[in-house]
């Protein structure tokens, strides 16, 4: 596990003690805005902004106050349920790694609010947008501090389930909810396996517990079968995979760009997508004890990810769905870093660090040109220089981070990657340079068709509001410092707080260094060199077949179409279907079929035998009567006849007797 | 001295023949002289019994009957005077407003 | 047997057929003679019974009164004459009843009293004792029996009275 071996809790820490807060802010902000947004003067904004102000300086404090401490963990916890021997707490493991994480989530959540006051200003839903932002910061805050395992499954989901509100934000486009739909369900495929994964550890820790440090020991102490260990590590990958959008079930990354700029910036470049990655180095110590296979095995996944990506990025024409293949090939950078071993870990999440932040800025950034040109395509974009400089800068301090360029963020935490894949693992040593070099050659392509040249569109383009500028301004601010906190020129102070085991302080090669900076300059010299001019038509797009397949996705999304998503719509659904109308509601119908039929004899039964007795003795009654009374014949010797008979046969029988 | 049963026999008699006046007969008057039989047979019952017995009770019931009797033939004759008034016939079979 | 008895039995059987000439004559005007000759017939054997009072008065009222009552109401009604005219075809169940009340009273007698055990010695039970008895010990129902005959008297006023005579 991530931190030192010792949980003991060092005295008057108030921020890290208290740093459950971070996570109750945020949730508090989500209720307050949801019942009295509307009435609020901002319409509710206001709530999401202070809260998230707050987490984040209470972040800050948490890291400063871990950073004073010289690290450790400190954990806190209160019970949650038990069932039988089987105890679930709830509560905070602040480590290193979490400490990085809430600034990193905190800081890019707080940028994201005040970027939405301008963005989504005057949209019909403005007040329950920044409900579902407060809710989504507050979920990933939760996995972030999460001790117990079924702790971090709640935030996880709850998470999915905002990045599907947010997603189909505008649903009343069938395009928007589909996409929405998708990211779901794909994630959703991704957290099967993670949750049975959970299982195989709280399996393994003899169901008595899912804290993650007490199932962490059982795991490092070897109590567990090898077997067991690997299938949980893989299981739990899973939930990597579909979170993080690594192939095969990265699908739902590009279309998720349907949904507000601001929406992307938070959710599907910084942070949900890093929660896969964050899963991977919260439980390490599963990774590090299962099979050698299983890091081969993310590294293969990741390798194919980064480079597929990268390819995918290059034939774009919505400025978005650049940046986002761009993210899935940066994630798949951070999980090849963990696949990488212990190293690799601190790597990994360095870049995750840095990633978020230089990410956050380019999303913005885009957000704000489609804010200015009404249109996400760039060939509708153009020249955009000139109108909209502080954009301009920003987004190309960002693109330049993406790439590798030093001294900024981005140069340092690839840098500091490529370094460990060249000591033990050449294919990804290679992998990484290659991408590398798509990387800053579509992100000098995308820079070159929206900012220069000349503007292809029909508006007047403006500078965006500075609500959306500020927040840019920021985070290239911070693009341009956060990276030395990972220098080893540095000491690399970050190698203390996040590190498997041991912290690692990373060499710096000065020879892979400057292969690495070759090959980002070769990139952006390519893309320059194709784009720099104007031309009528898009070089990547005269590449025929190739071009073909890369916008066609490499027909993955439509093999799923065909073989997974159609068959169970058309022929598993209209099975259930005729199974439940025939069978189950055959059963149902049957037996209410039955009921009339038995109602039917009780009636028979009940008109002819009970009524019949019934109107048999009115019957009988009746028909006596009217024999009777022919007694009655109004003959006064017939009734002295009687009478005298009566009196003898009375006379006999009283004598007698 | 007269033997109990004989004057019993004839009581016996008078009565069964009364009964079958009463019954047979279709005149109101004649059913009304069928019960005088009836009465004057019970009447010989109670002075054999009153002799027998040495109690002039019977004597004494026998003329209260005697009185009874004749009051009652006196309304039954009325009432069947009133019949033929209204109906122009005392056949007792046509008095039978009673009849079902 | 002795002489008292067959008096008695005279008496007796000229009682009896007179009964049943007069349930069974076809003129009503006879069936009252004939009543006549009956009620005569139980005065006689009254007076062989040593009840003399009673005797007197049953020829007295019954006789003298009775019959006549029903001589008037025979009159006053046009009795008809035949013997579809008198009869009812109930006259096999009517003699069935009547055989069977008789065939009852005589088992009965048989069985109560034996032939040779009970003998009656009439005693002279005299007016005198009857009178005395009538007026001291049974005063009540005697007050009570004219108070009936009071009211058979409005009674029949009453029931015959013409209704356009006011």
């Amino acid at each position: 596990m991530i931190g030192q071996e010792s949980a003991t809790p060092a005295a008057a820490n108030w921020f890290v003690e208290n740093a459950w807060l971070i996570v109750l802010l945020p949730t508090v902000s989500a209720v307050l805005t949801l019942f009295i947004g509307k009435r609020t003067p901002g319409r509710g904004a206001v709530y999401g902004i202070l809260a998230i102000g707050t987490a984040f300086v209470l972040s800050v404090g948490v890291l400063w106050q871990f950073v004073q401490h010289g690290g450790g963990r400190f954990v806190k916890s209160v019970e949650w349920f038990q069932v039988g021997p089987f105890h679930v707490e709830a509560g905070q493991l602040i480590d290193g790694l979490a400490a990085v994480m809430l600034v990193v989530v905190t800081a890019v959540s707080l940028c994201v609010h005040i970027y939405s006051v301008g963005y989504m200003h005057g949209d019909q839903r403005y007040t329950w947008f920044f409900v579902v932002l407060s809710l989504f910061t507050a979920a990933m805050l939760n996995v972030v501090i999460a001790s117990n395992l079924f702790q971090l499954l709640l935030g996880w989901e709850v998470m999915g389930v905002c990045s599907y509100l947010l997603i189909g934000h505008w649903w009343e486009e069938r395009e928007n909810s589909s996409a929405a739909i998708k990211a779901f369900i794909t994630t959703r495929i991704g957290d099967v396996p993670f949750t049975f994964g959970i299982f195989a550890l709280v399996f393994a820790a003899g169901f008595e517990t899912a804290n993650i440090e007490e199932v962490g020991h059982v795991i490092a102490e070897g109590r567990t079968s090898n077997a067991l260990v690997s299938g949980a590590a893989l299981l739990l990958f899973g939930g990597t995979i579909g979170k993080s959008a690594q192939f095969p079930l990265h699908v739902w990354l590009p279309d998720a760009m349907a949904g507000p700029t601001p929406v992307s910036a938070l959710i599907h470049a910084a942070t949900m997508v890093a929660a896969g990655v964050y899963l991977v180095g919260r439980l390490y110590e599963v990774f590090v004890h299962a099979d050698p296979f299983v890091l081969q095995f993310v590294a293969i996944t990741a390798g194919i990810t980064m480079l597929g990506a990268a390819m995918l990025a290059i034939v774009q024409d919505d400025i978005k769905r650049v940046l986002a293949y761009s993210t899935i090939s940066q994630l798949a950078y951070m999980v090849a870093g963990l696949s990488m071993g212990p190293e690799g870990v601190t790597a990994g999440f360095f870049h995750l660090w840095t990633h978020a932040f230089f990410k956050a800025l380019l999303f913005l950034g885009a957000g704000a040109v489609i804010h200015a040109v009404h249109s996400n395509n760039m060939s509708e974009m153009g020249g955009l220089r000139a109108p909209m400089r502080t954009t301009f800068w920003t987004f190309l301090i960002g693109s330049l981070a993406l790439a590798g360029i030093p001294p900024l963020a981005g140069f340092w935490s690839k840098d500091e990657l490529i370094t460990v894949a060249s000591d033990g693992h050449p294919v990804l040593f290679v992998t990484f340079l290659v991408t590398a070099f798509l990387t800053a050659f579509y992100m000098t392509r995308g820079v070159a068709l929206t900012f220069f040249g000349e503007y292809r569109g029909h508006g007047h383009p403006h500078e965006a509001p500075v609500s959306m500028t500020g927040p840019l301004v920021a985070l290239a601010a911070a693009t341009l410092v956060v990276g030395f906190v990972g220098a080893p020129q540095l000491g690399a102070p970050f190698a203390r707080w996040v590190f498997f085991e041991e912290p690692h302080i990373p060499e710096f090669s000065p020879l892979v260094a400057a292969i690495a900076v070759i090959v980002a300059i070769a990139g952006i010299a390519v893309g320059w060199g194709l784009y720099g001019r104007r031309r009528e038509e898009d070089p990547v797009l005269q590449l025929g077949p190739v071009t073909t397949t890369l916008q066609n996705r490499y027909y993955i999304d439509r093999a799923y179409m065909s073989y997974v998503v159609l068959p169970i719509r058309d022929r598993l659904s209209s099975a259930v279907y005729w199974f439940d109308r025939n069978v189950l509601d055959g059963v149902v119908n049957g037996a209410a079929a039955f009921a009339r039929a038995l109602s039917l004899v009780v009636a028979w039964f009940d008109r002819r035998v009970i009524d019949g007795a019934v109107n048999g003795a009115a019957g009988t009654a009746g028909f006596t009567g009217g024999i009777l009374r022919y007694i009655q014949s109004g003959n006064v010797q017939r009734y002295a006849a009687f009478l005298f008979t009566g009196v003898v046969i009375l006379a006999i029988v009283v004598t007698r007797i | 001295m007269i033997r109990l049963p004989l004057v019993l026999f004839f009581s016996a008699a008078l009565f069964a023949i009364g009964v079958y006046g009463v019954l047979a007969r279709r005149n109101g008057v004649l059913v009304l002289m069928s019960i005088e039989l009836m009465l004057n047979a019970v009447n010989i019952n109670l002075v054999a019994f009153s002799q027998a017995l040495g109690s002039l009770a019977g004597q004494v019931f026998a003329l209260f009957v005697i009185a009874v009797a004749a009051a009652e033939v006196g309304i039954g004759l009325a009432i069947v005077i009133l019949i033929y008034r209204n109906r122009e016939t005392i056949n007792i079979d046509e008095v039978n407003l009673l009849k079902w | 047997m002795t002489g008292h008895e067959y008096a008695f039995i005279l008496l007796a059987l000229i009682g009896t057929v007179a009964a049943l000439r007069v349930v069974t004559a076809r003129n009503v005007v006879h069936a009252a003679l004939y009543l006549v000759v009956t009620l005569a017939s139980v005065g006689g054997a009254y007076l062989l019974l040593a009840a003399e009072f009673v005797a007197w008065v049953q020829i007295l009222i019954y006789v003298g009164a009775i019959v006549i009552l029903f001589l008037f109401g025979l009159m006053l009604t046009k009795a008809p004459i035949g013997r579809e005219a008198l009869d009812n075809q109930r006259r096999g169940a009517a003699i069935v009843v009547a055989l069977a009340i008789l065939a009852g009273l005589i088992f009965l007698i048989q069985d109560a009293f034996s032939w040779d055990g009970s003998k009656i010695e009439p005693e002279t039970g005299g007016a005198a004792a009857v009178g005395e008895s009538i007026f001291s010990r049974y005063v009540l129902p005697f007050e009570a029996v004219s108070f009936l005959l009071l009211g058979a008297l409005i009674g029949a006023i009453v029931l015959s009275r013409r209704d356009d005579l006011t």
